[in-house]
């Protein structure tokens, strides 16, 4: 058991990158085995995943050490943050894949498709666990160079233009990370990821230089977590496929900045050293103003994606807002939003793509009846649009309640402002795509009743967003029982607070 | 044991440049495939029993100690390096007989055989030299057998590029000849060892350094001595340019970091370091800025060369500030400059494999080429990503050992130089990337690429991601005989 223990979080990231590289070597036309590997990767990987979890909550400790050179280690190791990670990643790469296995039915380069798509998830999976900044580090920018054949696999010349928007973004925003990490390692060696932070042993003496690493770590996160100003590349990036905008958005790539940030916050600088530099303010403001801005660009944008775009973009710093705020039920709030924000917006992304799909729809403004043409999808479309909103009992709900009363409890009740606004510009873009698509007349009188049979498109393309949008709300309704993500949240914040 | 395997992995790929200088097509291909196998099982074996017992080797040819006679010196770094060639070499062999194909049988290409086996014992000699002297001896013999391998096209293109190449080259060692008569006359020995322990800072060593640096300056490329290069290395074919860029540049590398911490170790605190480091940005930053804009695929892998070899020297200032920084200086360049070699003969690889399906490496018009030949293009990712120092390749590794002593010692020009530059070589690599990536409107069905060529590619693309995942094997075996011990 103990060998088992070690060698486990090494074969989680592994799995999807073995199955990415025999993807690579199989045939255009072997779709059957190449469908097979990917569900049966993903399945496999949720299992180990899920029994990471069961093992963490019974105090079991999962470590993979690997020296490297010198004193540098690379390792990897659960803790309850990275399994709230990995579980939401494996577990929605499995719904995308049987997404993507749908959509991409008769399109060229499948393989290539798929075997970058394996290993993004990997290097997804690898973020997670990783248990200090350098596997960190190795981890995210492998993620980088596997979702730029993703982001251009159109090949068009607006997909190669957005792809080279995307690599300068993230290449330099890697780099940022880069040079903070070797300038905190040549502060204060090499350092593992802790809960409550691990540079207490070098505080006193570099607070300055603490405090620019801090700007450095944040930039550099920042670009993959589209923070305002560095969020220019995830408008553009919407020309990849459906399913690569839904990885790309809810979970893959904006998430793993979040959740460095997070790691950086809690994990390495640890909420005391956080409150002694007093960073946290400048968080603060640069999260309110990516929600504000984001939300106000959303209003304007026609193109559904680029409005589902904006949105991604004020939405994920929510998660920064959260936990800027020293609070511990900020900090829950914002740690759920991870999880939260992931499942509505890759089911609002699905939705986009089954109407392209199906429809041919792109624009907000051609979006009249659709409600009626694709009931189901419409309806999961619905109710994820609610739950961004943030409308009981929607998931949405929790984390923006969780959110405030987190304010109010730190004594910063100006944020609730920011919320409230916020919460006022989502309904702004939602509620008119809503409409329209529920309420609109249409020009050719289509009266008939709304058919409800599950056929209205291939059930590759329907089930993920109803999949996605039933555990959206599983996790509102049931967000008090111990298999929630809030609950796991609270056992997090526990711990980093040390109640 | 050891001290019979080294000698034959100097006599055999002597002994084969013979053989295939004399026999016939069939009986050449045999003698290759055993001759390569045969030094890459040999240097196997010295590389394993060098870490093993971790003893650094002497070895003194025919009875004849120093200051006389010719020593062979052999610690971790030499073995490592061994290894490396030899795993380079292979390739080399192997995707050579398969890019020159049937026109190779007969005709001025088959001289590429024995010159290319020459230029391996020269390497092999020149990894296990003990002094100065014989460093110039097998470095000049490197030098004469590339020339000779760059004009094998007699093409006016290449038959100039050759030239100007011998032109300097000659400068080069030139240069590098008198510095080494002038330690020779003061001190009365060639052997590296001795010279270290003798050599003190005065007027003859200094003139002895600048002219050995200057000759090693001009055979490593370094800006603004490096002109030659891209042309010698693009015109040449692909093989030649792939050992060129792989190979050779390394070997005066090489000799740079060997003597630079051994006989010219106090020099390293003085501002001729400085000079060195400001020479070494330029050059990463030009190189990378004319890989940017380059027409070929060739062209910008040569420019490339230009650019990499730049971090070799970049690192050098912060040498000064202490010996954790200076251990962190040579095994990050040491490391930044194997990984290299595997890289960039990979990349110069997949280029030739291209040429060897499409006739032509312009990277306007090589739209839609990844989705014909997607394994050469993912060699030649994988290549850039040790270039551009990604994890988790080793030339990551290697920057980040140099990042690490430029951040220590406060030398943040360097640390921006250093991120520029591996962000334009992002540039670089994705352009081509880029293109290949469009989808293509030509569904002609395309011509597979040998398979030969492919796997040879991919096993050299695949190398440096290997060295970065796995670095702790070939960190130890530094370790032997470093002057720094293991790394802090």
């Amino acid at each position: 058991m103990r060998v088992f223990d070690f060698w486990l979080p090494l074969i989680v990231p592994l799995i999807s990158m073995v199955v990415g590289v025999i993807i690579f070597f199989l045939r255009e036309e072997q779709r059957s085995l190449r469908t097979f590997l990917n569900i049966a990767g993903a399945v496999v990987k949720v299992i180990l995943v899920h029994f990471m979890v069961l093992g963490v909550y019974q105090n079991r400790f999962y470590e993979f050490r690997l020296p490297m050179f010198g004193d540098v280690e690379f390792v990897l190791h659960a803790d309850p943050l990275s399994l709230l990670f990995a579980a939401l990643s494996s577990v929605l790469w499995l719904v995308t894949t049987i997404y993507a296995i749908g959509y991409l039915e008769d399109s060229p380069n499948r393989s290539r498709f798929f075997g970058f798509f394996s290993f993004c998830v990997s290097a997804t999976t690898g973020i997670a666990l990783a248990g200090n900044l350098i596997t960190f580090i190795i981890w995210y920018e492998l993620l980088t160079l596997s979702t730029y054949p993703l982001v251009i696999h159109r090949g068009t010349t607006d997909a190669l233009q957005a792809g080279r928007t995307y690599l300068a973004y993230t290449l330099l925003g890697g780099a940022l990370v880069l040079v903070a990490f070797v300038w905190l390692n040549s502060l204060a060696g090499p350092v593992d990821f802790a809960e409550r932070g691990s540079l207490a042993h070098v505080a006193d003496q570099y607070q300055l230089q603490l405090k620019i690493i801090f700007g450095l770590l944040i930039a550099g996160l920042g670009v993959k977590a589209a923070m305002v100003p560095l969020h220019g590349w995830l408008p553009s990036a919407m020309v990849a496929p459906a399913p690569v905008s839904a990885l790309l958005h809810a979970v893959a790539v904006v998430k793993a900045g979040a959740f460095g940030l997070v790691r950086v916050v809690y994990d390495l600088y640890g909420l005391e050293l956080c409150g002694q530099l007093s960073v946290m303010p400048f968080l603060a403001v640069l999260a309110t103003v990516t929600i504000i801005y984001g939300s106000l660009r959303a209003l304007f944008q026609d193109d559904l994606k680029r409005r589902l775009a904006f949105s991604t973009v004020s939405q994920v710093s929510y998660i920064a807002l959260g936990i800027s705020i020293l609070g511990p039920i900020a900090t829950t709030g914002g740690i759920v939003h991870l999880v939260h924000q992931g499942l509505m917006k890759i089911t609002l992304f699905f939705c986009a793509g089954n109407y392209a799909e199906k429809l041919h729809i792109h624009r907000v403004s051609e979006m009249d009846g659709v409600g009626r043409r694709m009931p189901w999808t419409t309806l999961s479309f619905t109710l994820a649009a609610l739950g961004m909103i943030g409308v009981p009992p929607m998931a949405g709900f929790v984390s923006k309640w969780y959110l405030g009363s987190g304010f109010v409890e730190a004594g910063q009740s100006w944020v609730i402002l920011v919320l409230v606004a916020s919460s006022l510009l989502n309904g702004a873009y939602f509620l008119p795509i809503l409409y329209r698509a529920w309420f609109a007349q249409t020009d050719d009188k289509d009266t008939t009743a709304i058919s409800w049979r599950l056929s209205e498109i291939h059930p590759g393309l329907l089930w993920p967003p109803l999949i996605t949008c039933l555990l959206a709300l599983l996790a509102g309704l049931f967000a008090g029982s111990p298999a929630s993500p809030l609950f796991w949240a609270e056992v997090i914040t526990a711990r980093e607070y040390g109640l | 044991m050891t001290a019979h395997l080294v000698i034959t992995v100097v006599l055999v790929p002597i002994l084969a440049s013979i053989f295939t200088l004399f026999c016939g097509d069939m009986m050449r291909r045999v003698v290759c495939q055993i001759a390569g196998l045969t030094v890459l099982g040999s240097t196997c074996l010295i590389a394993y029993q060098t870490g093993h017992s971790r003893d650094v080797l002497n070895i003194v040819l025919s009875g004849w100690e120093a200051p006389l006679g010719i020593r062979l010196y052999l610690d971790g770094l030499s073995a490592l390096l061994l290894l490396t060639t030899a795993i380079i070499a292979v390739c080399i062999t192997f995707f050579a007989e398969a890019y020159f194909g049937v026109k190779a049988r007969s005709g001025r290409l088959t001289f590429f055989w024995p010159l290319w086996f020459l230029v391996w014992a020269a390497l092999n000699g020149l990894f296990l030299s003990g002094d100065v002297f014989n460093l110039y001896v097998t470095l000049e013999i490197i030098n004469l057998a590339a020339v000779a391998m760059v004009a094998l096209p007699r093409t006016h293109e290449s038959l100039k590029a050759a030239l100007n190449y011998l032109v300097i080259a000659f400068l080069g060692s030139l240069s590098y000849l008198f510095g080494v008569a002038i330690l020779y006359t003061s001190h009365g020995t060639l052997d590296i060892q001795l010279l270290a322990e003798l050599a003190g800072i005065d007027g003859p060593y200094i003139l002895a350094a600048v002219l050995i640096f200057i000759g090693l300056m001009i055979k490593t490329a370094l800006f603004p001595l490096h002109f030659w290069l891209p042309p010698a290395h693009a015109s040449a074919p692909t093989p030649v340019s792939a050992l060129l860029s792989g190979l050779v540049v390394t070997a005066s590398a090489y000799m740079i970091i060997r003597l630079g911490f051994t006989v010219f170790a106090p020099l390293m605190h003085t501002p001729l370091t400085l000079l060195l480091g400001v020479l070494g940005g330029l050059a990463v930053l030009w190189g990378s800025v004319h890989a940017l804009i380059q027409e070929r695929v060739k062209m910008v892998v040569a420019y490339s060369t230009v650019a990499q070899l730049g971090y070799v020297f970049l690192a050098l200032p912060v040498v000064v500030s202490g010996s954790d920084l200076a251990a962190m200086v040579w095994y990050g360049v040491l490391y930044f400059v194997i990984c290299h070699a595997c890289a960039k003969t990979a990349a110069f690889l997949a280029a030739g494999t291209l040429i060897n399906v499409v006739k032509h490496d312009r990277i306007a018009q090589l739209s839609g080429a990844a989705q014909h030949w997607p394994m050469v293009f993912m060699a030649f990712g994988m290549a850039g990503v040790n270039l551009i120092g990604l994890p988790p390749s080793g030339g990551f590794i290697g920057k980040w050992l140099m990042l690490q002593a430029m951040i220590n010692s406060g030398q943040w020009l360097l640390v921006l130089i250093l991120i520029a530059g591996s962000l334009l070589a992002a540039g670089y690599i994705f352009r081509v990337l880029g293109i290949a990536l469009q989808t293509s409107e030509d569904s002609r069905p395309p011509v597979p690429a040998p398979l030969q060529l492919t796997l040879t590619t991919m096993i050299l693309a695949v190398l440096p991601l290997l060295l970065g995942v796995f670095s702790q094997l070939p960190f130890s075996l530094l370790a032997v005989g470093s002057p720094f011990g293991a790394l802090p």
